[in-house]
């Protein structure tokens, strides 16, 4: 078995571009399961970010649904006006009001992963313009899992990768595109953890 | 480090679960069926708030001070909604659910977790403009007693109207929506007329039984502070409360899929989460 139990990514402005590009190469047969809160509007209910990210992807990418299980290789994301949190092998969702003025909030994502999986919590914060997941990102590392922020100079907003990076210093900073390497050489594939 | 994580865990856990017993107890509310990330998370909420730095504390604390118990309370029972939450929610159900109640001499619905109310008048405003409310009765209950007196009142915050009133649009109002209302200070007092038919009842999904039976159960984003067993038994509950081909209304991300009740719906609006018993 894998020693990453799941991969919590956080994002907000310019998230989209900066998903596809993290998400886009990862293998079909990624060994973890992936979870993502990214920031958008309230009513942003037609689907169109999940659509583009599963098209542009060899996982599985859908809008996660109370209580659905969290497999490896399927990538949940958070559903507008919603937050989302993890319990050990299922989400759950929750409409408790806005964190950091958002919903889903990156923190209250962080903070679940951080206490259901502890050493086994993969925790990445991306491009954004505001402060989300900083906490969040400490409470993973505080448990022993692994902080990877996207380096700030390669942000389309560098303001939440600071913020991540001032509450986490110990964090991994890593080019975009090394983001997707390095998740896959620590959850590893389907095809090494069945050997 | 490890070690002294794990430890803390399993200590929480523990401290949780003391917790939720002596609330059992002690009130009679029983959360232990709760999903545990929210629950957990609205639990230490409290704790901070409290000024204490413990669940072990909160716990001493809620046993000996009813107010405490009493914050912990509002604390838990989340009560964000609004009118016409998901629009096109609200448009499946004019369309494709209120010609189904029209077959009925007297409509009885159930709106459970109401909370402060908009739902229940969103659903009595769409009633009325497809002329069901007068031969309508709509069974508002919620845990939260202090809730449920806001929705008794009839009255929400003015300064919410610009959006409910687009919400009202999109989900198929034809009417002003302002002619529903009149503006007292940063209220809006809604017509008395949409009450007429309303009953409402604190009522705990959790312990208290059925008490009527619905042609329509309108329950959104409760089943989600539920863990899977809970979320099971009240499904069951729900059951027990509807007549033949009743419809259950749930939440836009909520699901019957996992339950061993799915067999007994059919999706009737599969992407708003509206079902039909199939018999
Ligand atoms: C997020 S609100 C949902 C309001 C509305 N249905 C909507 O979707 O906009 C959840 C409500 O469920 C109520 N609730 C929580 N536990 C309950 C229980 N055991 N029995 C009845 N109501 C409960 C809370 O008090 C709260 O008002």
């Amino acid at each position: 078995m894998s020693a990453t139990g799941l991969v919590a990514i956080g994002a907000s402005w310019g998230g989209l571009r900066a998903l596809e590009t993290v998400l886009g190469a990862l293998p079909e047969d990624f060994a973890a399961p992936v979870v993502i809160a990214q920031h958008r509007q309230a009513d942003a209910t037609d689907g169109t970010l999940v659509r583009l990210l599963d098209a542009r992807c060899a996982l599985t990418v859908c809008e996660a649904e109370d209580k659905q299980e969290l497999d490896p290789g399927l990538v949940l994301v958070a559903p507008p006006d919603y937050h989302l949190l993890v319990e050990p092998g299922a989400v759950a969702l929750s409409v408790d009001p806005p964190l950091n003025y958002s919903r889903p909030a990156i923190d209250v994502l962080f903070g679940s992963v951080a206490h259901a999986y502890g050493e086994r919590a993969v925790g990445v914060v991306l491009t954004g313009a505001n402060a989300d997941g900083a906490l969040g990102l400490a409470q993973i590392a505080g448990r022993g899992g692994t902080a990877i922020v996207q380096d700030p100079e390669t942000a389309e907003r560098r303001e939440m990768p600071e913020a991540a990076l001032w509450a986490t210093p110990e964090a991994r900073v890593l080019e975009l595109t090394q983001i997707a390497p390095a998740l896959t050489g620590l959850a590893g594939t389907r095809e090494e953890s069945a050997r | 480090m490890n070690g002294v994580d794990e430890h803390d865990e399993a200590r929480e856990r523990i401290e949780i679960d003391l917790l939720l017993e002596a609330i059992q107890r002690r009130y009679g509310y029983d959360f232990r069926g709760y999903a545990l990330a929210s629950l957990r998370r609205r639990l230490w909420h409290r704790t901070y708030g409290e000024g204490l730095q413990t669940l072990s504390g909160l716990q001493e604390r809620v046993l000996h001070d009813p107010a405490c118990m009493d914050r912990l309370l509002r604390d838990l029972s989340i009560n964000v909604t609004e009118m016409f939450r998901d629009p096109s929610f609200h448009r499946a159900l004019r369309e494709r659910v209120f010609p189904l109640l029209r077959t009925y001499p007297f409509v009885r619905v159930w709106n459970a977790g109401c909370s402060t109310g908009e739902e229940i008048y969103s659903l009595a405003i769409a009633l009325r403009e497809e002329g069901l409310l007068d031969r309508t009765r709509i069974y508002a209950t919620d845990i939260d007693d202090g809730a449920l007196e806001r929705a008794r009142s009839g009255s929400f915050p003015l300064d919410r109207m610009q959006r409910y009133t687009e919400n009202y649009q999109r989900a198929g109002g034809s009417d002003a929506f302002s002619s529903y209302y009149t503006a007292s200070g940063a209220s809006a007092r809604f017509d008395p007329a949409l009450a007429a038919g309303m009953v409402f009842a604190q009522h705990n999904l959790v312990t208290d039984g059925s008490f009527n039976e619905f042609q329509l159960i309108v329950c959104r984003n409760v089943l989600i502070y539920f863990g899977p067993k809970l979320q099971e038994e009240v499904l069951g509950l729900f059951g027990q409360s509807m007549t033949r081909r009743g419809i259950l209304a749930l939440g836009r991300k909520e699901s019957i899929r996992h339950s061993t009740h799915a067999d007994e719906y059919e999706p009737l609006v599969e992407s708003e989460k509206i079902f039909r018993r199939r018999s």
